[in-house]
């Protein structure tokens, strides 16, 4: 039906105001998103998300918005909730919503914040708890591109062989090619044409790991790729807004690879 | 009953995201929208160069002046690849936003019918004032 109103749990309000800073020298106000869906009003009903904002002393935390946050954690509250796993921008598990703008907290330097710093999940998905966004549909999508080497020649003895021409195509000149996503989903997530159909537009996340399989030299499934692709929403959802390239914490070019996927599907028409 | 791409407690993410399947069609319509776009943008350059002509015509002045071959045919071309542009690009905003299946249907059936139809009226009239006025 048609919606007008917006989702339950979609109004934030100002939250607590912490300052653990005392007479720091440098100070720095992170503002932080809270939900917890475990907190219920007197009648049962969740409470609606709110934004939390702690002061504090950066000589006490590392350079990274990551650091901050764990510092909260740690010292001031510890109920926040968030990502983390590798903390050098190589897991992807720390990407949220950093002054407006998807990144990941551990490669995000505080001191590129200016003023406050406002850190909210990964936009339009649904909340598990604070900055934890549900992901269950993004890899099942990702899932649905069947992202593995699918071949019916026989194995070879050997390592399967590819020039380095090819190869480049996957790794890129730079080293900024498809094979260095890292599944993070700040392109996704920053897509407005995801926000408003991510139930069956896959999102440029997926989209450029489908052109990794596609334009890999070793498989052979080419051709069923690109019919698996060709669909008004899974591919054609694109309108080319290019958030996902701005926004790329590793600096690659999602919306470069999906247009070569539409230019291959127009070679092959 | 909900459509399989939406979220429904019992239905596992694969099953949502592998939805009803791909269409195996989309490139078409994709195409012929950017070839509309692109005549219609060549035609639009005609078309203000055409209005910059006839500033200061009178009535009859400015019918005869479109009743020129060259000049009927270009604004026939134009309102056709216009039109053209106008029900794929309308069309691809419906997709867009419209989430409610029977509201979309009903809306797509408005936006074919509606700018087809206003498409068709606007090249009778040039045709109807390119014959009267005689070449």
């Amino acid at each position: 039906m048609v919606q007008f109103t917006l989702p339950k749990n979609s109004k934030i309000e100002k939250g607590r105001v912490i300052d653990a800073a005392g007479d720091a020298k440098r100070k720095k106000t992170f503002i932080v998103y809270r939900w917890n869906p475990e907190e219920l009003d007197e009648n049962g009903n969740t409470l609606n998300p709110r934004l939390d904002e702690y002061t504090i002393d950066l000589d006490k935390c590392g350079p990274m918005v990551l650091d901050a946050l764990m510092y909260i954690k740690d010292s001031i509250d510890h109920g926040l909730t968030f990502r983390k796993s590798c903390r050098e921008g190589i897991c992807g598990s720390c990407a949220m919503n950093i002054n407006g703008t998807n990144t990941l907290a551990c490669t995000k330097d505080i001191n590129d914040c200016k003023g406050d710093v406002k850190v909210t999940p990964l936009p339009h998905m649904s909340i598990i708890k604070d900055l934890v966004p549900d992901l269950n549909h993004v890899y099942a999508q990702y899932r649905n591109i069947e992202p593995w080497l699918k071949t019916d020649s026989s194995a070879p003895d050997r390592e399967r062989l590819q020039s380095s021409e090819d190869a480049n195509l996957l790794n890129g000149d730079d080293g900024r090619g498809p094979s260095g996503c890292i599944l993070c989903f700040c392109c996704t997530t920053s897509c407005p044409s995801y926000w408003w159909n991510g139930d069956r537009f896959l999102g440029a996340a997926i989209l450029q790991q489908a052109y990794r399989w596609i334009i890999d030299s070793r498989d052979e499934a080419t051709g069923d790729r690109l019919d698996q692709l060709e669909d008004p929403f899974r591919l054609y959802r694109c309108h080319t807004i290019m958030n996902c390239s701005n926004t790329c914490p590793k600096g690659l070019n999602p919306g470069k690879a999906i247009a070569e996927i539409k230019k291959l599907m127009l070679a092959r028409s | 009953m909900k459509l399989k791409w939406e979220a429904h407690g019992f239905k596992t993410p694969l099953a949502r995201a592998r939805g009803l399947g791909s269409l195996r069609s989309g490139l078409k319509e994709w195409v012929r929208l950017r070839v509309a776009a692109i005549a219609s943008t060549i035609l639009a350059f005609w078309f203000v160069w055409f209005v910059l002509q006839s500033v200061g015509m009178s009535h009859l002045e400015f019918v005869k002046y479109l009743a020129v071959p060259v000049n009927s045919i270009a604004m026939i071309l134009f309102v056709i690849t216009l039109f053209y542009h106008l029900v794929l690009g309308i069309r691809e905003i419906m997709e867009d936003y419209i989430h409610s299946e029977w509201v979309k249907i009903l809306a797509l059936i408005f936006d074919y019918m509606f700018f087809s139809v206003s498409g068709v009226v606007c090249v009778f009239f040039v045709l109807k004032i390119a014959f009267s006025m005689g070449v």
